[in-house]
C-alpha cells in the first residue's frame, strides 16, 4: 500500500452537512441506492457479494460479515432476526454512536439490506441507554424510514416487509458482547451465555439471528451500491476497505477519521495536527483499551488485522487512545482496570473476583504503596484470568495491564515507593485546573 | 455401541455416549476434576470455572490440534478423536484451576471453623487438594450484612457464596419455584431476593423489612407461606416445598437451614442411609445421627426414584420421633366399675402383654354367638394405620388372621370405600412393580385423578415436571381447580371437575368418540394406540363412588396403565401384604380357598378366617354397636378417620384397646395397654413404595425400641397363638418364601356412577386434600418447616364468592350441621359450585370440625367478623 493514502470518507461523508441526520439529506446525496438494488438482487446474492467484498465485522473480531451471514441454517419457515449491536462502550471507542447521531440513514438501510439478505421480517437494534440523544435520533430515523416506505410492510412495492425496533440498554459493557446481548434483549439479566448453540443457530427467542455491529451493517449499502470492486479498492488484501478511526487524548484535533484500513497511525497523526502541543508520543491503544498497548515504536504500524495482529495486539475498534508523555501508565491501567472491575458481569470466577484484585493492587501501586512481588502478581493474575473467563471481557481486562507492564515495567516499580501523582503530576497533562476528589490509597478498599 | 465416541483423557482411551460432557466422561474413568457450578441433575452453567483442562481436537485432517485456552469440561461435550488433558497431565490445566481456586477464595470468609459445611465442604475439600498452600491476597475482602432470612428455614449467607447458581438452577429447572437470583453485578453480584435496597430502587419498593413472626400475611393471591418468608420472583410470598434441596446442593455454606445451623460438626456425624417415611414414593435419604440424636436428614442419590431430590418434609421432619411424648415403656390402664377408666400405669413388658392377652381373650370370650347383625368377625379387630414397613404390615396380617382369627383389619386410616378394596385387590396387589417413576418421565401422557401432584405426590410432581420441561409429556388433571403445582408442569392442563364428577368424566373419556371440546385433546392423546399413556390415580378417589370402576374401564378401553399413587408411605405395603379386610398376602382374596390353603400353610396353621372383614367404617361401627369389642390399633390419628366423632365414641366403648405407637395418641387416651414401637430410625425394615418398589432401609440408631413386628410376636405369643414375626430375618424369609399368586384375584369393581348431591343456595360441594405440610401426626416439634407451609384458605369462584356476598378480605366460614371452619377466601377459576378447604391445616381440621368429605354438601357464609377470627380455633 502507498504511504500517501488519505481520508475515505464515506459513512461520514455527511457529517458536515447542516442537516446531516434527516432522510431527505440522505436522499439527496444517493441514500437508499443500495436498498433499491438489492431488492431486485437475489438474498443469495447480497451476501455473495457481501462475501467478496471482504467486510469484515467492524466491532472489534474481524470476523468476515458474509461469512457470518452464511451461518444460517436453511429457512425453515420459523422467524429469524437481525440484531445490531449498537452498545458502544468500550472505553476509547467512539464510532457508532456519532455515526448514528450524525447519520441514522446510513444504519437504516444497511439493517433493510442485511434484513433482506439473511430473510429476517424484524430487526432489533440495541443502543446503548445512556446515549438518549442518539436513542431519539435513531427513533426519529426509523419513524422517518417507515413514513417514506423504507420500513414496513411492501418495501418499496417489492413484497418485502421489515419492522426494526429500537431498543435501549440499560447500561452495562457486557451487553455489548452477544449473547449478553441477546439476553438483555429478551428481558433478562444481561450475561453472556453458553456457546454453542451460537446466535446463528438458536439466537434471539432461540431462532437463528445475525448479530452485526453498526459499523459493520452500515457499510453493507455502499457496498451494494457501488459494488466489492469498490470495496476492496480500499484497505488492503485482507483488511478491505474503509473505517472510521476515533482519535482520542493529547492529539491537537481528535476526532473521527475515516480511512482504508491499513493506514497508520503516524499518517493519522499528520491529518490530526500531530501530538497535543508537540509533546512526545508515551503510548496508544489500537483497538480500544481491551487492546494491548502500543508505544511509539508502533507509529508506522499498518492499522489492518493483519499487521497489528503480527505487532503483538489487535485492531479492534479502531479507537486509538494517544497519551504523551505526561500521561502514567500506572494511572491509566489503573482507570481501565477499574472500569473493567465495575463492568464483569459476575458470572464467572476468574472475570469476576480478578478484576476486583487485579484494580485493588494497582490502586495500591498507583498510590505508590505496591509491596514486592506486585508485579510479579499482577502478571500471574492476568495469565490465571485470560483464556479462563467465560467471555472476551476477561481477556480484555488483562490486556491492557500486560502490555503496560512490558513496556513500562519501571513505572511499575517505582510504584513500590512513589505514587504515580509524583512523577506524573496529573496537572501536567490537564487542560484545566486538576482537584483530585480523592487520594488513590483511600480508594483501594472501595468497590 | 454405534453411539459411542472413542476420546482420550489423561492418555486413557475411552468410548463414551455421543452428548456426554467431558467431565462425566472424565468421572466414569475415575479421575475427578475439580469444580463447583457443575451438577449432573441441573444444566451446565460454566460459570465457575474451576474444570478447565487442557483439549486438542484432530482437524480435517486428522492432526491433533490443541485449543488455544483450556476449555471448562462442565460445557464441553466430547467429539470424536478429541484428547483431553486434565490437572493430572497438564501444567496448564493444572496452574488454570489453582488460578481460579485462589480467586474464589479471595473474597470467601476464613469461616470455616464455625461454618456448617465445614468438613463436607466442595471448597474446603479442593482448596485443600487442589488449591495454594498459601494466599497471595492482601487486600480488601468484599462483605456482605448478617445472613438474609429467604423463608423461616432458608438463611443465606451471601459471603460465602461462590455465585455457581446451583440453587437460582435447581429453583428454575427442578422446583419451578424460582425466588431467588442473581443480581448486582462484577465482585457485588450476589444471590438474593427482590431487595430494593440492592437494585437501587426508590424507597416506595420497602421489602426489606420481613413481617414479624404472628402478622398475618395479607397476600392470598397465591399459596403462602404461614411464616415470614421473602417475596418469590412473581412478587408473591416465597413458598417452596423443596428448597431445602438448595442447601444440600450448595458446595459452600452459603445456604443454611434454620433448624441444624450451629448444631453439628459433619465429621461427628454418623450417616446411615434410609427411607423418608413421609409418602409413597419411598426416597432415599441419609440420617446423619450424633451420639444418638438424629441431627438432620439429607437427600440420598437414587435414580430410580428421588433421583437427588427430596421434599422438605422428608428432609426436615425428623423431630417427631425424639420430640416429648414418646413412648418408651409400656403402660397397663386398669378399669373401674361400670368400664370406668383410671390412669395409665408404667408396666414391665411381660405384665402389660399379659394384660394385653387377657383383655382380648375376655372380648373375644364375651362374643361368641353371631348375631343377626354380625356374621363376620370375632370380637376383636385391628388397625394397623398407614405408616408401616412390609414386615410390620406382615406382621399385622398374620396377627389379625392366626392370633386373633379375625379379618377385621384394615390399615386405612382415611377416607375409603369397597369399591376402592376391589380396585385394589384387583389391579395394584400382588402386581409387583408397575408404572415406575422412569414410565412416568418416559409418558406421552399422564393423566392425574384425585390426585394432587405436588402436595400429595412430591418427588412425583418434580419428576412430571422433568418430564414435561425436557421431555414430551402432556400432563393432564382431573381436579377442581389449577393448582400451583399444576401450574409449573409445563403444557399441563387442567379440566376443571367438581369432586364427585370424576366418574362421569372418566366414563365419557372411555367412549369411542366425544363431543366435549374440552376433552377432546386428552380423548386423543388417551386413544392413541402406540403412545404411552398413564393414569394416576389418588387415593382421594374413594371419596367418589363409581371413579375407580370408571378409571378401570378407561384404562381397559383405551390400553392406558394405571399407577396408585396414594400419600402414606405404608399403604401399599398394606395391599400387598394382606393389612386389609378381603386380602391375604400377595393380592390373595380372602374368600378364594386355594389362596387360604396357601396362606395356611406357609403359616403352619389349620385354617384362616373365612368371610372377609369389617373395614375401617364398619370396625368402628361395630365398635360403636359392641358387634366388635376389642381393638388392636397401630399408628394412626383418629383425626384422619373419615369419621373422628364416631371412631372418639366407638373406642370409647371399646371394652378393650391396645395401642401400638411411637408416640402419645388420641387413641392412648383409649388405651388399656399401651405398647411402645420403635419408630423408623429405630428399627430396620423396608418400605413398598407406590411403584411396587421395595425400599430397605436399616436401623440408624440403636435402641431398647422394638419394631411393631416383633411386639405383635410378643403379644401373639401370650395370646398363646405365635406368629414368629419376632426376627426381622425370618420375617423377610417367610415373606419371600410366597409363591406368586396365580389364582384368581379379586374382581375389577364395577361400580356406577352415583349422582352427586347438588347444592342449593348458600351451599357447595366441599373439595379438600392434604397439603404438603400441615397439622399432620408426623411434623410436629419443627417450627422452622412449619414456617414454610401453606397458610390455610378456602378457595371458591368468583361466582360463588359474589352469591355469598364475600370478596377477597373477608374470611369464609364453611359449616356443616356438626361445625365450621372460618379462613381466608382466595378466588379461584374453578366450577361455580365448589369450595375448597385444606384437609388438615391449622384452623381446617375438615373432617373433625366438619364430619365432612370430599364430595359433600357445606354451607358458605361470610364471617361475621373477619377481624376477630385471624387465630382460627386451635
Amino acid at each position: 500500500m502507498s504511504s500517501d493514502v488519505g481520508l475515505a470518507p464515506v459513512l461520514t461523508s455527511l457529517w458536515d452537512h447542516p442537516q446531516s441526520w434527516t432522510l431527505k439529506t440522505y436522499l439527496d446525496n444517493g441514500g437508499y441506492q443500495g436498498l433499491r438494488q438489492a431488492l431486485t438482487m437475489a438474498p443469495a446474492d447480497i451476501v455473495q457479494a457481501v462475501k467478496d467484498s471482504g467486510l469484515r465485522g467492524r466491532g472489534g473480531a474481524g470476523f468476515p460479515t458474509g461469512m457470518k451471514w452464511g451461518f444460517l441454517p436453511p429457512d425453515d419457515g420459523g422467524p429469524r432476526y437481525l440484531v445490531v449491536n449498537a452498545d458502544e462502550s468500550e472505553p476509547g471507542t467512539c464510532k457508532d454512536i456519532p455515526l448514528m447521531m450524525a447519520t441514522p440513514q446510513y444504519l437504516i438501510e444497511g439493517v433493510a439490506i442485511t434484513s433482506f439478505a439473511i430473510g429476517c421480517t424484524h430487526a432489533f437494534i440495541y443502543v446503548r441507554g445512556e446515549v438518549v440523544h442518539v436513542y431519539r435520533r435513531l427513533l426519529n430515523a426509523v419513524e422517518e424510514a417507515y413514513a417514506a416506505g423504507y420500513l414496513g410492510k411492501n418495501i418499496l412495492g417489492s413484497g418485502f416487509d421489515l419492522d426494526v425496533t429500537v431498543h435501549a440498554g440499560a447500561g452495562a459493557y457486557i451487553c455489548g458482547e452477544e449473547t449478553a446481548l441477546l439476553d438483555s434483549l429478551e428481558g433478562r439479566r444481561g450475561q453472556p451465555r453458553l456457546k454453542p448453540p451460537f446466535p446463528a443457530v438458536a439466537g434471539l427467542y432461540a431462532r437463528p439471528t445475525v448479530v452485526n455491529n453498526v459499523e459493520s451493517v452500515a457499510s453493507v449499502p455502499q457496498i451494494i451500491a457501488q459494488g466489492a470492486q469498490w470495496f476492496t479498492s480500499m484497505g488492503t488484501e485482507k483488511s478491505a476497505g474503509h473505517g472510521i478511526f476515533s482519535l482520542s487524548g493529547h492529539v491537537e484535533r481528535p476526532g473521527q477519521y475515516e480511512a482504508p484500513l491499513g493506514i497508520t497511525l503516524r499518517e493519522l497523526l499528520g491529518m490530526a495536527g500531530g501530538m497535543r502541543g508537540g509533546r512526545p508520543l508515551k503510548f496508544w491503544t489500537p483497538g480500544g483499551s481491551s487492546t494491548p498497548l502500543f508505544t511509539d515504536e508502533h507509529l508506522d504500524v499498518p492499522l489492518d488485522y493483519e499487521s497489528v495482529g503480527a505487532a503483538g495486539s489487535m485492531l479492534g475498534t479502531r479507537a486509538l487512545q494517544i497519551f504523551d508523555d505526561t500521561t502514567s501508565v500506572v494511572r491509566a491501567v489503573t482507570r481501565w482496570t477499574e472500569f473493567y472491575a465495575h463492568e464483569s458481569c459476575g458470572k464467572c470466577t476468574p472475570c469476576r473476583e480478578g478484576t476486583y484484585w487485579l484494580k485493588q493492587v494497582l490502586r495500591r501501586i498507583e498510590a505508590g504503596q505496591g509491596t514486592p512481588g506486585d508485579i510479579e502478581k499482577l502478571l500471574d493474575l492476568c495469565d490465571n484470568i485470560l483464556g479462563r473467563a467465560f467471555c472476551a471481557l476477561g481477556d480484555g481486562a488483562t490486556s491492557c495491564i500486560t502490555s503496560a507492564i512490558k513496556y513500562f515495567r519501571e513505572e511499575f516499580e517505582a510504584g513500590m515507593h512513589t505514587p504515580a501523582a509524583e512523577l506524573f503530576p496529573p496537572q501536567r497533562t490537564a487542560l484545566f485546573d486538576y482537584t483530585p476528589r480523592t487520594t488513590a490509597l483511600t480508594a483501594v478498599g472501595g468497590h | 455401541m454405534s453411539d459411542d465416541i472413542t476420546i482420550t483423557i489423561d492418555g486413557i482411551e475411552t468410548q463414551v455416549p455421543k452428548g456426554s460432557l467431558v467431565i462425566r466422561a472424565a468421572e466414569n474413568l475415575g479421575i475427578d476434576i475439580p469444580r463447583f457450578c457443575d451438577h449432573p441433575l441441573l444444566e451446565p452453567a460454566g460459570a465457575c470455572r474451576q474444570c478447565l483442562v487442557d483439549v486438542e481436537m484432530p482437524d480435517r485432517e486428522g492432526n491433533l490440534r490443541a485449543m488455544p485456552k483450556p476449555q471448562a469440561s462442565c460445557t464441553l461435550a466430547v467429539s470424536p478423536g478429541m484428547v483431553v488433558r486434565t490437572q493430572k497431565t497438564s501444567a496448564v490445566a493444572d496452574k488454570a484451576q489453582k488460578g481460579v481456586l485462589e480467586l474464589l477464595l479471595i473474597n470467601h470468609p476464613l469461616d470455616c471453623p464455625v461454618c456448617d459445611k465445614g468438613g463436607e465442604c466442595p471448597l474446603q475439600n479442593q482448596a485443600l487438594s487442589h488449591g495454594h498452600p498459601d494466599s497471595r491476597f492482601t487486600d480488601v475482602k468484599r462483605t456482605f450484612p448478617k445472613p438474609i432470612k429467604i423463608s423461616t428455614q432458608i438463611l443465606l449467607d451471601r459471603e460465602r457464596c461462590v455465585l455457581c447458581q446451583r440453587c437460582t438452577r435447581f429453583s428454575q429447572q427442578i422446583a419451578g419455584d424460582a425466588f431467588i437470583d442473581l443480581q448486582q453485578r462484577g465482585a457485588m453480584q450476589q444471590i438474593g431476593r427482590f431487595d430494593a435496597k440492592v437494585l437501587g430502587f426508590a424507597d416506595e419498593y420497602n421489602l426489606d423489612d420481613l413481617p414479624e413472626e404472628g402478622d398475618t400475611i395479607t397476600r392470598t393471591a397465591t399459596d403462602t407461606p404461614t411464616g415470614p418468608a421473602q417475596l418469590d420472583e412473581s412478587g408473591e410470598t416465597f413458598s417452596s416445598y423443596f428448597s431445602g434441596n438448595t442447601i444440600q446442593i450448595c458446595p459452600v455454606g452459603a445456604l443454611t437451614s434454620a433448624a441444624y445451623r450451629f448444631r453439628a460438626r459433619p465429621f461427628d456425624l454418623v450417616s446411615t442411609p434410609a427411607i423418608s417415611e413421609h409418602d409413597s414414593s419411598g426416597s432415599a435419604i441419609r440420617v446423619d445421627h450424633r451420639r444418638g440424636t438424629v441431627m438432620r436428614r439429607l437427600a440420598g442419590n437414587d435414580p430410580a426414584v428421588n433421583e437427588e431430590w427430596i421434599t422438605d418434609k422428608d428432609r426436615f421432619a425428623f423431630t417427631w420421633q425424639n420430640a416429648p411424648g414418646r413412648i418408651t415403656t409400656p403402660m397397663i390402664r386398669e378399669r373401674g366399675d361400670g368400664g370406668f377408666r383410671g390412669e395409665l400405669r408404667e408396666a414391665s413388658w411381660g405384665e402389660a402383654l399379659a394384660y394385653a392377652a387377657a383383655g382380648i381373650t375376655r372380648a373375644r370370650n364375651n362374643h361368641q354367638q353371631p348375631t343377626a347383625t354380625n356374621r363376620v368377625g370375632n370380637g376383636v379387630a385391628v388397625l394397623p394405620g398407614g405408616r408401616l414397613t412390609i414386615e410390620d404390615s406382615y406382621a399385622y396380617a398374620k396377627f389379625a388372621r392366626v392370633a386373633l382369627g379375625t379379618n377385621d383389619i384394615d390399615a386405612r386410616a382415611r377416607v375409603h370405600s369397597s369399591e376402592e378394596l376391589q380396585f385394589l385387590g384387583s389391579q395394584v396387589a400382588g402386581q409387583g412393580i408397575g408404572v415406575t417413576f422412569g414410565d412416568l418421565e418416559h409418558a406421552d401422557t399422564v393423566v392425574l385423578v384425585g390426585f394432587e401432584p405436588e402436595e400429595e405426590g412430591g418427588v412425583v410432581f418434580l419428576r412430571l415436571r422433568k418430564a414435561a420441561r425436557t421431555g414430551k409429556l402432556a400432563t393432564y388433571a382431573i381436579a377442581p381447580y389449577a393448582s400451583r403445582g399444576v401450574q409449573r408442569i409445563h403444557g399441563s392442563t387442567v379440566i376443571t371437575t367438581p369432586p364427585g364428577e370424576e366418574a362421569a368424566l372418566l366414563a365419557a373419556l372411555a367412549q369411542e368418540s366425544t363431543e366435549s371440546t374440552e376433552l377432546s385433546d386428552l380423548h386423543t392423546a388417551l386413544h392413541t394406540k402406540d403412545a404411552s399413556r398413564i393414569l394416576v390415580l389418588g387415593e382421594r378417589l374413594a371419596a367418589h363412588p363409581g371413579a375407580y370402576s370408571a378409571a378401570v374401564r378407561l384404562a381397559a378401553a383405551t390400553g392406558s396403565r394405571i399407577a396408585w399413587i396414594p400419600r402414606r408411605v405404608g399403604e401399599r405395603a398394606a395391599v400387598d401384604m394382606g393389612a386389609l379386610p378381603s386380602l391375604l398376602p400377595g393380592g390373595r382374596p380372602v374368600e378364594d380357598p386355594g389362596a387360604r390353603v396357601d396362606i395356611a400353610a406357609v403359616w403352619n396353621v389349620e385354617h384362616l378366617p373365612t368371610s372377609a372383614g369389617r373395614d375401617t367404617n364398619a370396625i368402628m361401627t361395630a365398635l360403636a354397636q359392641g358387634d366388635v369389642r376389642a381393638l388392636v390399633v397401630g399408628g394412626l390419628q383418629l383425626e384422619d378417620l373419615p369419621d373422628p366423632t364416631q371412631a372418639h365414641n366407638a373406642l370409647d366403648v371399646a371394652d378393650f384397646v391396645v395401642s401400638l405407637e411411637v408416640r402419645a395418641s388420641d387413641v392412648t387416651t383409649y388405651a388399656d395397654v399401651v405398647l411402645p414401637v420403635a419408630p423408623p430410625t429405630e428399627k430396620a425394615g423396608a418400605y413398598w413404595n407406590w411403584e411396587g418398589r421395595v425400599r430397605p432401609f436399616g436401623r440408624a440408631l440403636t435402641t431398647s425400641a422394638l419394631p411393631d413386628h416383633r411386639v405383635l410376636s410378643l403379644l401373639a405369643d401370650a395370646l398363646g397363638a405365635p406368629i414368629n414375626t419376632a426376627d426381622l430375618a425370618a420375617v423377610r424369609g417367610e415373606i419371600d418364601s410366597l409363591d406368586r399368586w396365580d389364582g384368581v384375584r379379586m374382581s375389577a369393581p364395577g361400580n356406577q356412577a352415583a349422582s352427586g348431591p347438588k347444592p342449593g343456595p348458600g351451599e357447595a360441594i366441599l373439595a379438600s386434600w392434604h397439603t404438603l405440610l400441615d397439622d399432620g401426626a408426623l411434623q410436629i416439634s419443627e417450627p422452622y418447616l412449619a414456617g414454610t407451609a401453606k397458610t390455610p384458605v378456602a378457595r371458591m369462584s368468583a361466582t360463588l364468592a359474589a352469591r355469598c356476598d364475600i370478596t377477597e378480605s373477608d374470611h369464609v366460614t364453611v359449616s356443616t350441621e356438626h361445625g365450621s371452619i372460618t379462613v381466608p377466601v382466595v378466588i379461584t377459576d374453578m366450577p361455580v359450585n365448589v369450595v375448597w378447604l385444606p384437609l388438615m391445616s391449622p384452623s381446617s381440621h375438615v373432617h373433625r370440625m366438619l364430619n365432612a368429605r370430599s364430595g359433600d354438601i357445606v354451607r358458605v357464609t361470610r364471617a361475621a367478623d373477619s377481624t376477630d377470627l385471624q387465630g382460627g380455633d386451635q
